[in-house]
């Protein structure tokens, strides 16, 4: 019963809906990633890593620039050059998707650490580096009407990015040429290639776009609320992507809403710290809900693609009598 | 600038839309001019490893007809056509259209030529509605935004224009198959295309779905489109085609106008052999009935009917040989034997132990091998060694185990027993079986099956692209089998095989016995060849012989 | 033609990798010689160093071996990482908490260990059979709720709240393993490891079931027509790798640790992908493969320690060996070549 007023209180303050949206970014950018290049036929493991080394590049840049502009170019362009590699051996040398994504997690969770520690002597964090944060944004007219204001303004940058990033790969998948075509390459490469697209080509700009939203995603992580780097600060969101992307099945306006599902548990899971119920399980909560809305979800794809098949064949033997 | 194209192709669907009439004076016309708009000239093309799929083939169309190439399986057919599309390359001989000689390097510069093709494995992206099909890959609309509402519009302008009727909305993986190749072929229209190339187009549709393509070839002809209509049915090329050129064994066998031939004449030219391999083999004496299948029924889940009331059995010492086409239900036959796809009707019985609804392995172990058809995909795992292979049958049971566990000396003696028995050519029994040639891991396959000694054994294509060699051998280990008193079914698209080995024959056309015949010896190719073209069929009664209890 | 094909690639890889590795310590290093020499060399320099390589070995064998025998059934589970850290909770719940004999303590955590370890292994593969759900996905998720869960029932049942940092009370020394050789960290874990190496070796090569996961990891379909059970395949074989990984997380506490201090899950469960691609997903050749990542590790312990460079060198390497060696394409065109020559001499 505590527990129950705990989370009614939680989902009463304005500031808990606040949290959920800034959780949500992350997950949210690499969803989109995720998806970007699942739709294409390729799916891209390498993400964790992908935004790890994105975020720490991001903070390194920043620092010696002292511009955060400049710093999320640099986490920008560090998760283009990843997916370039990720795309060579994947497209071109035909390397096992998923191992050469793991090979670049790797990479990158010891990559990470080794650079942070020739540039400042240290293994855990980059706080002796003076790098800079992205601003947030206070949206006129929105910020003064009560509630609503603090739920929705003032929030991070990227945050705004992200959610207009939904609209936009939405659209792209919609109704752009290109969308078109890492649809049609990554559900039925001969059919496409029937028709003169250049299946490799597609795939490729696919992992490209899906390394620079995951490198947006990093520069959120060390560039927005914390302003520093951590080793291994990722903590599983690139994977965490992985699933809310399935759920959403190539649809970006799901994603959004796969990725605030998670944002709401971790959100919640800040709020019930002070509560009753054990920390770890709070902290495992937003896992658990992703792994049973997605067994769902597949569960759910599943039934209606045999009861489909079950008619089809009833209509067939109505049909040869 | 492919919007321009589309533009430019809605254009000369307005054009055509209002000489309609004059179109067909013009095709009266036809049968004089003797230009033409599609050639081959003495085209051969030679596969890597040194197989001649075509050798001298010559094709001439004439523009505005309904051009039929036939020929059986392995005549050529899909060679020819991808070469006229430009999916490869003839080693030798020129293509020409319209009088100029073309070097297609891919299938974009044939598109370019004016060549469609609707492949029978449709080319369309299930998740993607009609529309949006009928335009990837030359988008109405710019980069960033296709333009929808412009495709639904030339889909249902063409749509109507051709009399194709699709539904430009729904999403391809809603729409029925008959629907799909109408797709395909506007697909080929709304790219230019004015030589639409066919490739079986009939083999995933209803009677009355054929009935329905044939009347809208006949109009797109009647616009001026010329089409080359691939297909062994021959009430089919009859009803369809002014002309035809026969192929076998990668050869023309001449170009007719298809009144000129009877049927008979047709199926001599199509199936007719010039060597057939002799086989020595016994008298027949049958024994008690081993197997039988009673009134399988099997409807796919695109709601075709594969398998259609089919029944039969076979005695000891007896060879059934299933004739007919590739596609006729053959494969679904003999998938639901082997337990691996489920009929919806029916039973099927050996020894007089009902297995209808048994599973794989108890189907083996009531004693039934097969050789699949496609060895590659279901009759090995190619990477792993000539053991693993070798052993898939009686992995399980004490023969290979010392002391609870599989012997690898065991293994290998077994394996080598039946390379050796098999005349298999190989280094040693650890290599993988895919470095071996196709014939050599047929001879595995055929080895191991053989081994089991089983009550049933299911010869599916057990020849189909090896070597002769390797087919003399395979065909006398089933006469073998045969003087073993084993009851034997063979499924195969060769008639010499079929003839040559079978005691009795079962003809199976579109998913029904059409035929039974239990007087192989006087029984040639050429009528074998009419029942399996659906031209000639058995009466119930007769086609009953073929189940005894 | 094939074996020495893969032979000259892997030597390339490995030649990239050292290459690289080199490149590296002379553009970041004062001391360049030291480190290379350090990192190479150093675990052969005493006898300690070297039974250290053996003893870091030991978790290395249990996950290689568990992804090993999940990619030859064809599937990509990553579930072992759960397994292996519930399996060290286990060991450590049952070490402080139920005081048993000597011997009989290990054993009983073993067997309990490997338990837990093989059903947290069947959940993706359950959720695969019955559901379609992407193993991959749901168990990279599952593998944090199981982390979380360890760490509850440590902080709730055995927390040491006098120690400084997360650990947990001491175990019982009827149930820690013993040293092997003293003065060395190896200990009778060894021993569990190569027996385990020697039982799935002959699972997968000598018996019924071992052949039911080639085949079906190898060609699915024909696996399908020979009568074989493939969803019973992946979900036995994920309750083996399960049970593996979690006999390794209670070895590796039981002969490593007086304390449960794992405050982030190890990486050995990663670590065993390239076991695995290396082994070839062939136990036999998994010690080899864990002796080679241990003996880099130790030594490049040793040249962070005793040079300017530090270890996490490692995990540079090991991606770019990963990376090259499942690389299919890589050095086809020599491969090419090579055929093309054999051809063109049998011919002359």
């Amino acid at each position: 019963m505590e527990i129950l007023r705990d989370i009614f209180g939680a989902l009463s303050v304005p500031d808990f809906y606040f949290a959920m949206f800034r959780s949500a970014t992350p997950v949210l950018l690499t969803t989109l990633g995720a998806m970007v290049a699942s739709r294409s036929g390729t799916s891209n493991i390498a993400l964790e890593g992908i935004m790890l080394i994105s975020a720490f590049v991001g903070v390194v840049v920043s620092a010696f620039t002292q511009s955060a502009f400049v710093g999320f170019l640099g986490a920008v362009l560090a998760g283009f050059v990843i997916s370039n590699i990720l795309a060579y051996f994947v497209l071109k040398l035909k390397s096992n998707a998923v191992i050469s994504g793991i090979a670049i997690n790797t990479l990158a969770s010891g990559g990470t650490i080794f650079v942070l520690y020739l540039i400042t002597g240290e293994k855990g964090a980059s706080t002796s580096l003076h790098s800079l944060k992205l601003p947030n944004v206070n949206i006129p007219v929105i910020q003064d009407i009560p509630v609503i204001g603090t739920i929705l303004s003032g929030h991070h940058i990227l945050t705004y990015v992200a959610f207009i990033l939904v609209i936009v790969i939405w659209y792209m998948f919609k109704y752009t040429r290109l969308g078109m075509h890492i649809r049609a390459v990554g559900e039925s490469p001969e059919a496409a290639e029937s028709v003169g697209i250049s299946v490799q080509k597609v795939k490729y700009i696919a992992l490209v776009i899906s390394g620079i939203l995951t490198g947006m995603s990093g520069a959120f992580l060390s560039m927005g609320y914390v302003g520093l780097f951590s080793s291994g600060m990722t903590a599983g969101r690139g994977y965490i992507a992985l699933a809310t992307q399935a759920i959403a099945a190539g649809n970006a306006v799901i994603g959004m809403f796969a990725s605030l599902i998670f944002g709401f548990c971790s959100s919640l899971a800040n709020y019930l710290q002070s509560s009753g119920i054990p920390l770890q399980f709070i902290q495992l909560m937003p896992y658990l809900i992703i792994i049973i809305v997605y067994t769902w979800y597949c569960a759910m794809v599943e039934r209606n693609k045999l009861k489909r098949q079950m008619n089809n064949a009833k209509k067939g033997e109505t049909h040869v009598k | 600038m492919k919007y321009f194209k589309a533009v430019a192709v809605m254009r000369q669907l307005y054009f055509s839309n209002t000489t309609i009439n004059t179109n067909k004076s013009y095709e009266r016309n036809v049968g004089m001019e003797h230009d033409f708009i599609l050639e081959a000239r003495n085209v051969t093309k030679v596969y890597p490893g040194g197989v001649v799929a075509n050798h001298n083939v010559n094709l001439q169309i004439k523009k505005g007809e309904i051009h039929a190439l036939v020929g059986e399986n392995g005549a050529g057919k899909s060679t020819l056509m991808k070469m006229l599309f430009g999916m490869i390359s003839p080693t030798e001989g020129s293509i020409i259209v319209d009088g100029k000689e073309m070097h297609f390097s891919s299938s974009k510069d044939a598109i370019a030529a004016g060549l469609g093709m609707v492949h029978q494995h449709f080319m369309q992206v299930p998740s993607m509605t009609v529309a949006e099909n009928l335009i990837l890959g030359a988008e109405t609309g710019t980069s960033i935004k296709v333009d929808r509402k412009k495709a639904v519009e030339i889909t249902k302008e063409l749509s109507k224009n051709y009399n194709l009727k699709v539904d430009a909305e729904e999403k391809v993986q809603d729409i029925s198959l008959a629907m799909r190749q109408k797709l395909e072929i506007l697909k080929a229209l709304y790219r230019g295309a004015h030589i639409l190339i066919l490739d079986e187009p009939t083999a995933v549709l209803t009677p009355q779905e054929t009935e329905e393509l044939f009347e809208q070839l006949k109009l797109l002809r009647d616009k001026g489109h010329t089409i080359i209509f691939i297909s062994h049915k021959l009430n089919e090329v009859k009803a369809l085609c002014s002309r035809m050129t026969i192929l076998r064994d990668g050869k023309t066998m001449g170009t007719y106008d298809i009144k000129d031939l009877d049927e008979n004449e047709i199926s001599r030219l199509m199936v007719g052999r010039d060597v057939s391999l002799d086989i020595e083999k016994d008298e027949a004496d049958f024994g008690k009935t081993v197997f039988s299948v009673k009134n399988l029924m099997y409807t796919d889940h695109f709601g075709k009917t594969k398998v259609d009331d089919v029944s039969f059995s076979i005695k000891e010492g007896q060879i059934l040989g299933v004739a007919g086409i590739d596609g006729n239900g053959q494969s679904e036959l003999i998938e639901i034997i082997v337990g691996v796809l489920k009929q919806q009707k029916g039973s099927i019985f050996i020894n007089g132990k009902d297995i209808s609804n048994a599973s794989v392995l108890k189907r083996q172990e009531s004693g039934i091998s097969h050789v699949s058809e496609d060895r590659m995909r279901y009759g090995t795992a190619p990477k792993l060694s000539l053991e693993d292979n070798a052993i898939s049958k009686i992995y399980y049971t004490d023969k290979l185990k010392t002391r609870g566990l599989l012997d690898s000396k065991k293994i290998t003696e077994f394996t080598n027993k039946i390379l050796e028995e098999f005349l298999v050519k190989y280094d040693n029994s650890k290599q993988s079986i895919s470095e071996l040639s196709g014939g050599n891991v047929q001879k595995v396959v055929v080895g191991r099956e053989y081994d089991y000694m089983p009550d049933l054994l299911i010869m599916n294509q057990p020849t189909r692209g090896i070597d002769v060699g390797a087919i003399e051998f395979i065909r006398k280990k089933i006469v073998e089998m045969r003087k073993n008193r084993k009851a034997i079914l063979l499924v195969s698209a060769d008639l010499s095989e079929i003839l040559s080995l079978s005691d009795t024959i079962i003809v199976m056309h579109e998913g029904r016995v059409v035929g039974y015949i239990d007087d192989v010896k006087n029984t040639s190719e050429k009528e074998l060849g009419l029942y399996m073209l659906g031209v000639k069929e058995d009466t119930k009664e007769h086609i009953g012989g073929a189940y005894s209890e | 033609m094939n074996k020495k094909f893969t032979a000259v690639r892997l030597a390339c890889a490995f030649a990239i990798a050292i290459l690289l590795t080199v490149i590296i310590i002379f553009s970041i290093s004062n001391e360049p010689g030291t480190a290379i020499y350090n990192l190479f060399l150093g675990p052969l320099q005493s006898k300690r160093h070297l039974f250290d390589v053996f003893a870091s070995s030991i978790p290395l064998m249990f996950t290689g071996l568990a992804l090993g025998l999940v990619f030859k059934s064809g599937n990509f589970s990553m579930i072992a990482d759960a397994s292996l850290y519930t399996g060290g909770v286990i060991a450590a719940a049952i070490a402080i908490m139920i005081p048993l004999p000597m011997i009989i303590h290990p054993i009983v955590i073993f067997i309990v260990a490997a338990l837990i370890g093989g059903v947290i292994g069947s959940i993706p593969a359950i959720l695969k059979v019955k559901f379609k759900a992407n193993e991959l996905v749901t168990s990279l998720m599952f593998n944090y709720v199981f982390f979380y869960l360890g760490i509850y029932t440590v902080n709730r049942f055995f927390v040491d709240r006098e120690a400084g940092t997360f650990a947990s009370l001491k175990y019982s020394p009827t149930a820690t393993l013993g040293n092997m050789l003293s003065g060395t960290k190896l200990h009778w874990g060894f021993v569990i490891a190569i027996v385990v190496v020697i039982l799935l070796y002959l699972l997968v090569y000598k018996t019924k079931f071992g052949y039911e996961i080639r085949i079906s990891g190898s060609n699915p379909e024909f696996a399908k027509y020979s009568g074989i059970n493939t969803s019973r395949v992946i979900i036995l074989t994920q309750v083996i790798a399960g049970a593996v990984a979690g006999l390794g997380g209670a070895v590796e506490q039981l002969g490593m640790y007086q304390r449960f201090n794992w405050q982030d899950s190890p990486s050995y469960a990663w670590d065993g992908v390239i076991i695995a691609i290396l082994s070839g997903n062939n136990p036999k050749f998994v010690p080899f493969a864990a002796f080679f990542l241990a003996y880099i590790r130790v030594g490049a312990d040793l040249m962070s320690r005793r040079s300017d460079v530090q270890n996490e060198l490692v995990s540079i390497v090991q991606a770019v060996l990963i990376l090259f060696i499942t690389a299919e394409r890589f050095m086809a065109g020599w491969k090419q070549r090579q055929e093309a020559k054999k051809v063109l001499k049998e011919e002359a």
